[in-house]
């Protein structure tokens, strides 16, 4: 009986103001997925803007690696810091990426970390969504870090025969490797949930991967079984291939491989990581 | 103008109905067997210490948990064959403020009208309103990391209200807040409550249940040990108690020995040393004259009314709130 004049009290007051979301059916899949995405990614690119360490990360990032290497290295590695620059922005360009892309795993573990998943995944949205917002925001990022560093190369003295469209064509292909890599970080931030041992491991992984490569050095000065592993080193290809079309030389060969690393890698990890985060959220 | 609920529900039938939910993790069952029932446009106060399945079972209706086993509905919605039904009509405030830090506050509702498909006009228009309700306009556009405990609770529950829910969970909407934001918070749900909105609370502090819950429930070690209103419970405990809490810890078992051969009757000792059991103005009489011919000096003796502490007392032979006891527990 009771239950009856509850109801009652219920239905009256319910304000119907033009706020009141609209009844959606197949709000679960395609465009809202992408649209959801859409606006997580603003949220990610937002957080950035408002957060001095993010927005560091990004832009003084390559700047300061693009010195350092230069002006610390260049005299010792090439005799001349002009003609290190030119050897170097290519790779330092792909390291910057992959530090970036390190941190999309720190970003999600935060995320995780502080219950805004939660707040996420009760809400109407579909699952892939956070996932998909927070990859979307970090190629954004990188981009821009790659564009800083190109002019900001530029602007120290490196000079490019390439034309527009190389250049383009050079930030999407360090952009394609970064985003491969992004799934290794994301699964290892679904496997280690605290943020800062994700980023301790995030270093463990991008460390030995940009300093094991031919991005500061040329191969031929290491050890044989060091330029074994250079040699195989996607990001020594990715570097190779950066170089060629920035500053001429081979291009399709490196290009090709570098590609396909960036396949292989997100063809394993993706699953992994997306295996991960459905359990974990 | 009054449109139809979107979903076809009895109207008699519960918000929320919970039957033998388990969910265990690992070893440790949290959940063994719940069954509840909230009426629409109720609040009902789930209670009980930390680790009775309180947060479990908002996780499970909030379709953030699969449960192991029984069902659960929400407004009709089944919250595991139906999860995305259930998350168009509830609203979430967990027991830690899932607010974005790096936003401001304005930021944190926008994104959340955006997600909830809310055109850009109307998630500004929903967010002034909140900001507006909440008390949050002069800190509206700061980020959220400047924000004080109390201005984040109350932008969570903003938050969660976005999508103007029929059921809400509050996950411990005050733990950590001062009186005065607890008030605060209380302020805020009652409206709600008063709009008709179904509310289902949790919360370790029986003040916070007997404020705001017309039904309670009891929860320890993921059963239900006790439900009904605040009254009715208290009405279970007896009618007076008497209290009496010797000046001297020494005196504890002399007290307690002294009340057992004059009613018969075994008292609750709480963890100050305070003994209480059912008692009358006569009782209270005469161990006021036995204690005075023992000489035993008595810090506090009386009669008062039940509360919701000697309830959770009486249910489970411990305090309400994190004592020694928890540890035998773990």
């Amino acid at each position: 009986m009771t239950t009856t004049t509850n109801t009652a009290t219920n239905t009256a007051p319910v304000p119907t103001t033009v706020a009141q979301p609209p009844p959606r059916t197949g709000a679960r899949h395609g465009p809202s997925t992408l649209r959801h995405g859409a606006t997580l990614a603003w949220r990610g690119l937002v957080k950035t803007v408002h957060s001095p360490e993010a927005l560091i990360d990004v832009t003084l990032q390559p700047v300061i690696f693009l010195l350092l290497f230069v002006y610390v290295f260049g005299g010792a590695i090439a005799g001349d810091t002009s003609a290190y620059l030119q050897f170097a922005l290519p790779g330092v360009l792909v390291q910057t990426v992959i530090f970036a892309s390190a941190g999309t795993g720190t970003g999600l573990a935060d995320d995780l970390h502080t219950g805004i998943f939660d707040r996420f995944r009760s809400l109407p949205i579909s699952r892939a969504a956070p996932l998909l917002g927070a990859i979307g925001a970090d190629l954004a990022r990188y981009a821009t870090s790659g564009v800083i560093m190109l002019v900001f190369g530029t602007i120290l003295g490196f000079r490019t025969s390439a034309g527009p469209l190389a250049i383009v064509a050079a930030l999407l292909l360090v952009m394609a490797f970064a985003f491969a890599l992004c799934w290794v970080f994301t699964a290892l931030a679904m496997l280690v949930k605290d943020p800062r041992s994700v980023q301790g491991l995030g270093a463990l992984i991008s460390l030995p991967l940009t300093f094991g490569s031919n991005v500061f050095v040329p191969a031929s000065t290491m050890p044989g079984w060091l330029q074994g592993w250079v040699d195989v080193n996607p990001v020594s290809k990715t570097a190779d291939a950066v170089r060629g079309l920035l500053l001429g030389g081979p291009v399709a060969g490196p290009a090709g491989t570098a590609l396909l690393w960036a396949a292989g890698i997100t063809l394993v990890f993706a699953p992994i990581a997306v295996t991960l985060y459905r359990r974990r959220t | 103008m009054a449109a139809p609920p979107p979903t076809v529900v009895a109207m008699n039938e519960p918000a929320i109905r919970v039957e033998g939910l388990v969910k265990t993790f690992g070893a440790t069952t949290a959940l063994a067997g719940v069954d509840l029932e909230v009426r629409r446009g109720s609040v009902l106060g789930l209670l009980g210490p930390n680790g009775s399945g309180k947060t479990t079972t908002v996780r499970v209706l909030s379709t953030l948990l699969r449960p192991d086993g029984g069902r659960a509905t929400v407004l009709g919605h089944d919250v595991v064959a139906d999860a995305p039904a259930v998350r168009l009509r509830i609203g979430l405030t967990g027991q830690y403020a899932a607010v974005d830090d790096a936003l401001s506050g304005v930021e944190n509702l926008r994104l959340i009208g955006r997600l909830l498909d809310l055109s850009r006009r109307d998630a500004r228009r929903r967010t002034d309103e909140l900001i507006e309700r909440f008390g949050l306009a002069e800190a509206a556009g700061r980020r959220v990391k400047t924000y004080s405990g109390g201005m984040r609770r109350r932008l969570d529950l903003a938050a969660s209200l976005v999508g103007r829910p029929d059921v809400l969970f509050l996950d411990e909407p005050t733990t950590g807040l001062d009186p005065r934001h607890r008030n605060e918070v209380w302020e805020h749900v009652r409206a709600l409550a008063a709009e008709g909105t179904t509310v289902l609370l949790t919360t370790q502090y029986l003040e916070e249940a007997d404020q705001l819950a017309e039904d309670l429930v009891v929860l320890d070690h993921g059963e239900v040990i006790a439900s009904g209103t605040p009254a009715s419970l208290k009405a279970d405990v007896g009618g007076q108690l008497l209290h009496v809490r010797p000046l001297h810890r020494a005196d504890v078992g002399a007290v307690a020995t002294l009340l057992g051969e004059l009613t018969a009757e075994t008292p609750a000792i709480d963890p100050t040393g305070e003994l209480t059991l059912s008692g009358t103005p006569a009782l209270l009489h005469r161990l006021g004259v036995r204690l005075e011919e023992d000489g035993v000096p008595v810090a506090e003796l009386g009669l008062r009314l039940p509360s919701l502490d000697d309830v959770f007392l009486t249910l489970t032979g411990r305090p309400a709130e994190a004592g020694p006891a928890t540890e035998e527990a773990a």
